[in-house]
């Protein structure tokens, strides 16, 4: 087929506009051609003949005239065996490589090969005449901690394809054919190990959709247990700057029990990936003993990378995870912050004239953000395992107002809310997590019923909280007050977690279920203290002791010792 | 070749159209004797950005296109010397044309960037102690109009313990620039300052240059090892510049009249501030006023997700509480055994003053404690925050510790008992060394 070509026709800002002869795709990748530098783009509206093209770098010195080549591929990634522990922009490239190649700046127009070139024990599951379709493995190399499948590309049509060949077991090139397979017209097809996707389409290789019924696990208290996710579910976390967000996906990416995570900074400081980046390496991952990188993947498109580049970030990374959740793997993306990706979206559609909608994004914000949400999911696939994709988001509203579009669009798709809150977080309450105004669809881990009671205790506190604003302690019945401070306690003891103290800073989901009984027995007894004074005192010895205990080692003696020691101190007060 | 072209399409605000071809986006041009920028292309119709404003542009001025976009000339002649945000020079100096380059260029690669190690000291105790300033740090000093920020910028340019100050003023008052320009001039910091200044009665469009300037220098003499502060100030008025160009470009205004993308214009500025492995670096302080002294106000809240902190800069002091160093902790826990306890010791009780202080003034009974941190509070925010103290951190410290010796007992404080042990002062107060 020849390529389609054309040539610029005008350029505001990124968006560039093409006159071309032929056909055109929606979403179809070109390049401009400027001297020796091609700079990518995407179509994203074709009028007559001219397409406007998203250009996804800097578009200073495009002329009039400069010709254009379309590809006649929507925006892809490559999908293959190397892609944990990189490091990649929003398109793709590998950036340690780049800086390799081009030092300290970025420099544009230059592609490289996101798969490392390099050889794999490729072991093959299946034998020749076998069926196989789209989704299903051929055989598997040892990837770091997995077996990484691979698959026959997700593109192929939806049929059974026989096996004609398949390789022996020993080491291959990533780019050498692998197997051969035939579908049912006779057409063949020579498989290796990498194969490319659109990102804008979501993987549905699998059987069925389940149910996110499951806890994914983040060793953090306040969501563990009151504001649980769900592996498979989807999670955002709204906060004004300085609240937090990014401090807990940091946590969450470090703790979360998953196979697979992957951190897309989209539009956020260098800086804070740079954290990630030395800290990640040094850290261990207590499940495997393997350092964290080992099951890391990040996309990172900084606030000073160019715009469109940034809207393709997130798709790149949910599409990563959708592959690895066909090996049947359990994946959690993180991504920081949807409101940046929301941004560029409105940059574009400003470009294209579109009307807007409310604070200028535009009126498709809500669809692209719930489809977006809508790609994370349990799914079983077709060899029975099951597998999962979980999305948690942080949102960044203009002035820390929730009421603002991205944040209310997201609200309407994910399962759990964790809002965070600027009067928490200048109280040093961390995580700032608002644990009245957030919410979550998922189950607990802990006992949902005491849950429940645990936060109307809460809720409670902080209507006698406002009551005393106005009464004053004087006014306040000593049963009312009682139930402020165990409000305060349960805050203090157990919403608020040190994510710097070793021990603090990950709590696994035994320790939770255990601590948070006693909490509960605590919260549910009725002590014998009438003078505030003394209600005060208790309540700080009693936060004391609590927050010794949370510093002990789990299943140490002193944990056993200081529990004791908590019992009998709140027992001793109890009435009857 | 340069071709001339004389007709002149249109001319609305500062933005002029006229049709040419084999023009490439971003290049500069000529229009008439005032350089312009190319900001838009549609087939042969050329829009451009006349810096000096298109008021008395004529319909037949000729325009010509030079081929190459916005450069800025990078040498040591830089230094000392002061220029407008095109890079005239505003201080009857020669024109520097040598070793141009260009302005705005690509950013820096995460993967190269370090983790910020070193501290600038700039002799503020407020900084240097409770919020310290980190090499590579993007910060704003968020303010009010009529606060002091010009004269603590001014402060900070003569101090701070770097090797080039680069000043970018946008919308200065013709008074602040003088007041700027004598006050480096006396103490003889002029020497090692480049000066890029938009005054307000100057062409808007040359405020939206100001920034780029300033940081395209920065970036090479960090290149080349030195380690380099940028001071802008103000930004909400380079903002404002931008808010006029996108209005006059017909771009769908998004909150508050500010184009789509403020956040990104912002943050390719911020993001410039970068430690280079084995060579200098750059640093960056930003005034931001808020208008109506509101947070939530786009300026102050977009460069707040962008930036590493912020300083509040409230009643002619730094405040302690909403100003933040993200960058803090990679440093202070190297300089002194006691900075961190200190400060978090000091802060503590200062908060403890404000509420004490509230009591008092809503008719409360002062107890003894009150007195007490009252007390305090009235030496903390005399010998500490007032911006005229000038010491260094150690003395900072060392001053800390006698003023809690002046009002409390040491356990009083919640200090670790080792640090008081080693620290407490057994010497004269304050008061009375004077």
């Amino acid at each position: 087929m020849d390529t389609i070509k054309g040539y610029v026709t005008g350029v505001n800002g990124n968006m560039v506009s093409v006159h071309f002869d032929g056909s055109v795709l929606k979403n179809e990748v070109g390049y401009i051609k400027l001297g020796d530098t091609r700079l990518k783009g995407e179509v994203i509206r074709i009028n007559g003949e001219t397409a406007s093209m998203q250009i996804y770098e800097m578009t200073n010195g495009i002329k009039v005239g400069d010709p254009v080549e379309f590809t006649g591929e929507l925006m892809s990634v490559e999908l293959g065996p190397g892609l944990l522990t990189q490091v990649f922009d929003g398109l793709q490239n590998p950036l340690p490589d780049l800086a390799q190649q081009c030092g300290f700046f970025l420099q544009r127009g230059v592609y490289l090969d996101p798969i490392p070139n390099k050889n794999w024990d490729f072991t093959p599951c299946v034998k020749k005449g076998d069926k196989v379709r789209p989704g299903d493995a051929v055989g598997s190399v040892p990837e770091g901690l997995f077996d990484h499948k691979i698959m026959v590309p997700f593109s192929l049509s939806d049929e059974y394809w026989s096996v004609e060949k398949i390789v022996e077991k020993g080491s291959y090139n990533v780019r050498d054919t692998v197997a051969v397979i035939k579908d049912s017209k006779g057409n063949t097809k020579e498989l290796s190990m990498v194969f490319t996707w659109p990102v804008k389409k979501a993987i549905n290789c699998y059987a069925e959709r389940l149910r996110p019924d499951e806890a994914l696990v983040t060793k953090i208290r306040c969501i563990d247990t009151f504001l649980p996710v769900a592996k498979g579910g989807t999670f955002c976390v709204p906060g004004p700057f300085g609240a937090g967000k990014t401090v807990l996906q940091h946590m969450e990416a470090k703790n979360a029990e998953v196979d697979i995570v992957i951190v897309a900074a989209c539009g956020e400081r260098a800086g804070e990936v740079v954290e990630v980046l030395k800290e990640f390496p040094e850290l261990t991952d207590p499940r495997t003993g393997r350092s964290l990188m080992e099951r890391t993947i990040i996309i990172c498109n900084t606030s000073s990378m160019p715009v469109a580049a940034r809207e393709a970030s997130v798709y790149t990374a949910v599409t990563l995870a959708e592959y690895y959740r066909q090996m049947g793997l359990d994946v959690l993306l993180l991504a920081d912050s949807t409101s940046r990706w929301a941004q560029a979206m409105r940059e574009m559609s400003g470009r294209l004239e579109e009307i807007p909608g409310e604070e200028a994004f535009p009126a498709y914000l809500e669809s692209v953000i719930a489809a977006f949400y809508e790609r994370a999911g349990k799914v079983r696939l077709r060899n029975g395992k099951v597998a999962s994709v979980t999305i948690g988001g942080t949102v960044s509203p203009a002035g820390g107002n929730f009421e603002e579009p991205v944040t209310q669009a997201t609200l309407k798709v994910v399962g759990a809310f964790h809002g965070l809150s600027r009067e928490r977080s200048d109280a040093r309450k961390y995580p700032a997590i608002h644990p009245l105004e957030s919410w979550s669809k998922y189950a607990s881990i802990a006992d949902q019923k005491k849950v429940d009671t645990a936060r109307s205790i809460l809720f409670r506190s902080s209507e006698v909280n406002q009551m005393m604003k106005v009464v004053g302690e004087e006014g306040t019945s000593s049963e009312d007050y009682i139930t402020y401070q165990k409000g305060e306690f349960l805050d203090a003891v157990y919403l608020q977690q040190n994510s710097f103290d070793p021990i603090d800073a990950s709590v696994s989901p035994e320790r939770q279920i255990k601590i948070f009984d006693v909490l509960y027995d605590i919260l549910m007894t009725e002590f014998e203290i009438e003078e505030k004074k003394d209600i005060r005192a208790f309540f700080n010895q009693l936060r004391q002791e609590y927050l010794d205990w949370n510093n002990t080692e789990w299943g140490s003696k002193e944990f056993e010792a200081q529990e004791k020691k908590l019992i009998d101190f709140y027992k001793s007060k109890a009435r009857g | 070749m340069q071709k001339v072209y004389t007709k002149i399409e249109s001319i609305v605000g500062n933005v002029v159209t006229v049709r040419a071809e084999g023009v490439s986006n971003g290049d500069l041009a000529l229009v008439g004797n005032s350089y312009a920028n190319v900001i838009k292309l549609d087939k042969d119709i050329v829009s451009l950005l006349v810096f000096a404003g298109a008021q008395g542009v004529s319909t037949t001025d000729q325009v010509r296109f030079l081929g190459k976009p916005m450069q800025v000339s990078y040498s040591d002649n830089l230094l000392g010397r002061i220029f407008t945000g095109s890079g005239v020079p505003r201080d009857n100096g020669p024109a520097l044309n040598e070793n141009m380059i260009p302005i705005g260029g690509p950013s820096v690669n995460p993967s190269m960037r370090i983790v910020p190690k070193n501290l600038i000291r700039t002799g503020i105790p407020m900084i240097d102690v409770f919020n310290t300033l980190v090499e590579s740090q993007k910060l704003p000093i968020f303010s009010v109009s009529g606060e002091p920020y010009n004269e603590l910028l001014a402060r900070i340019a003569m101090q701070a313990e770097v090797d080039i100050i680069i000043l970018g003023g946008m919308g200065l008052k013709y008074d602040d620039y003088l007041f700027f320009r004598d006050t480096l001039e006396k103490s003889g910091s002029l020497s090692r300052t480049i000066m890029f200044v938009h005054t307000a009665a100057d062409p808007i469009v040359e405020c939206t240059l100001v920034p780029d300037m300033s940081l395209a220098v920065a970036e090479r003499f960090a290149l080349d090892g030195k380690k380099v502060l940028v001071l802008l100030t103000d930004m909400t008025n380079f903002a404002d510049a931008q808010k006029e160009t996108a209005i006059t470009m017909e771009q769908v205004p998004s909150n508050r009249g500010y184009p789509g993308d403020l956040y990104s214009c912002l943050a390719s500025r911020y993001e410039k501030a970068v430690d280079f492995e084995g060579a200098g670096s750059v640093t960056i302080l930003a005034v931001t006023t808020m208008p109506g002294d509101d947070v939530t106000h786009p300026v102050p809240d977009n460069t707040g997700y962008i930036t590493e902190g912020q300083y509040y800069l409230k009643n002619g002091r730094i405040e302690p509480f909403g100003s933040l160093s993200r960058l803090k902790q990679n440093v202070n826990k190297d300089t002194r055994d006691d900075h961190r306890a200190l400060m978090d010791a000091m802060i503590k009780l200062y908060s403890a003053f404000k509420e004490s202080l509230e009591k008092k003034s809503m008719g409360f009974l002062m107890s003894e404690w009150d007195e007490k941190l009252l007390k305090y509070g009235d030496l903390f925010e005399k010998e500490m925050m007032d911006l005229s103290v000038n010491i260094s951190l150690e003395k900072a410290l060392d001053l800390g510790w006698q003023i809690l010796a002046d009002c409390f007992e040491p356990n009083e404080t919640g200090l670790k008992t080792d640090l008081i042990k080693k620290r407490w002062p057994k010497e004269l107060s304050v008061a009375e060394e004077k």
